[in-house]
């Protein structure tokens, strides 16, 4: 009975000790989590359904529209008032992003909620619009040069793991849920996922 | 202490930062042309100019403001303003009124940027700034005898 009680304190002390990068990290599993994979492609298919928690989360998506409309809100609706992508996807003339969208998250004075804000802010390209399509089909676009800002896989690690807009997902102020995970995991999950190949789920 | 420029002249405030600047329009500054309508940037009441471009004063803090360039409905007075007010004025646009300093201040910004604008182009600059006595159809043709009167 005591052999059985040390040895469970033993398993609980290991449990505990565990580096803190193999936990899911709200509601996003972490590299370490996908070692037991041992195919190579498997795993890099593995990390990038695990990159699709963040693509597809709202955080994400309403500013990745394949229209001109963004989307807003943790249901995804239409954007209030509405807006048109305009140059550049920073808006119409008179009526920019910026009009509303300033530098921070602004509370509202009721505090109930905030507008959120960053700079710049705007809507990623329309070659870059990801509602509606398949793991396959986003994870082909963001590889490609011609629709993904000209970026090597370097250049897309450097962009899901530093860039400030990017980042602001799991900054989205009051009334917004985070994107799950955070930018570190996320930038990570994309180094992991070019290193076994950046290879694409099949249709 | 927040040091701003407003229709030309420099002011400076002391309130806590995350103060709306329509508040310190309104309260401290006594510039009650601006409205508030919704606290949410959601009518276009409290638009004004902020650094050339419009901006809705009831989501801006005033601690993102030092050096900023503000023009409020009382200094505002380009070409394209006048223009505006002419043709408001010409058509009675307002009824209530309490949308219309939001109004004129995106039209103004409009016509600013594009002369000559199609029903589209007004559509989009125009589509944050809500009416409640629904004057859409004035407010369009009263932008469209504004680009008419500054064309000649």
């Amino acid at each position: 009975m005591m052999k059985t009680l040390t040895r469970l304190g033993l398993i609980a002390a290991l449990a505990w000790a565990a580096p803190v990068s193999a936990e899911t990290v709200n509601g996003l599993r972490t590299v370490d989590e996908f070692a037991d994979i041992a195919d190579e492609s498997e795993r890099s298919v593995a990390l990038f359904n695990e990159l699709m928690v963040v693509i597809e989360h709202p955080r994400c998506l309403n500013c990745h529209p394949v229209g001109d409309v963004p989307l807003q809100g943790d249901d995804m609706q239409p954007h209030q008032p509405p807006v048109v992508r305009g140059v550049g996807g920073m808006g119409a003339p008179g009526m920019r992003c910026s009009t509303c969208h300033g530098a921070e998250n602004v509370t509202y004075t009721s505090g109930d909620g905030s507008i959120p804000g960053h700079v710049p802010w705007h809507l990623a390209p329309i070659e870059m619009g990801w509602v509606g399509k398949s793991a396959t089909e986003i994870c082909e676009q963001i590889k490609d040069p011609a629709r993904n800002g000209n970026l090597d896989l370097a250049g897309l690690h450097e962009h899901n793991a530093e860039d400030g807009l990017v980042g602001w997902g799991w900054e989205p102020g009051v009334g917004r849920e985070p994107a799950p995970g955070t930018q570190a995991i996320f930038g990570d999950l994309t180094q992991a996922w070019i290193d076994t190949g950046a290879v694409c789920p099949a249709t | 202490m927040t040091t701003f420029t407003v229709n030309g002249e420099e002011r400076t405030v002391d309130v806590p930062g995350d103060t709306p600047l329509l508040w310190v329009l309104r309260d401290e500054l006594k510039l009650t042309g601006t409205k508030f309508g919704c606290g949410v940037a959601q009518c276009g009441a409290c638009t004004v100019m902020l650094d050339g471009t419009t901006r809705r004063s009831c989501v801006t803090p005033v601690s993102t403001l030092e050096g900023a360039n503000i023009t409020t409905i009382e200094g505002l007075d380009t070409p394209e303003a006048e223009a505006v007010q002419a043709a408001w004025a010409k058509l009675d646009v307002p009824q209530c009124g309490w949308c219309q300093s939001g109004q004129v201040v995106s039209a103004s910004a409009l016509l600013y940027e594009i002369p000559n604008p199609t029903d589209e182009d007004i559509d989009n600059a125009m589509a944050g700034n809500i009416c409640r006595c629904a004057t859409y159809v004035r407010i369009r043709q009263g932008i469209k005898d504004a680009a008419k009167a500054l064309e000649t």
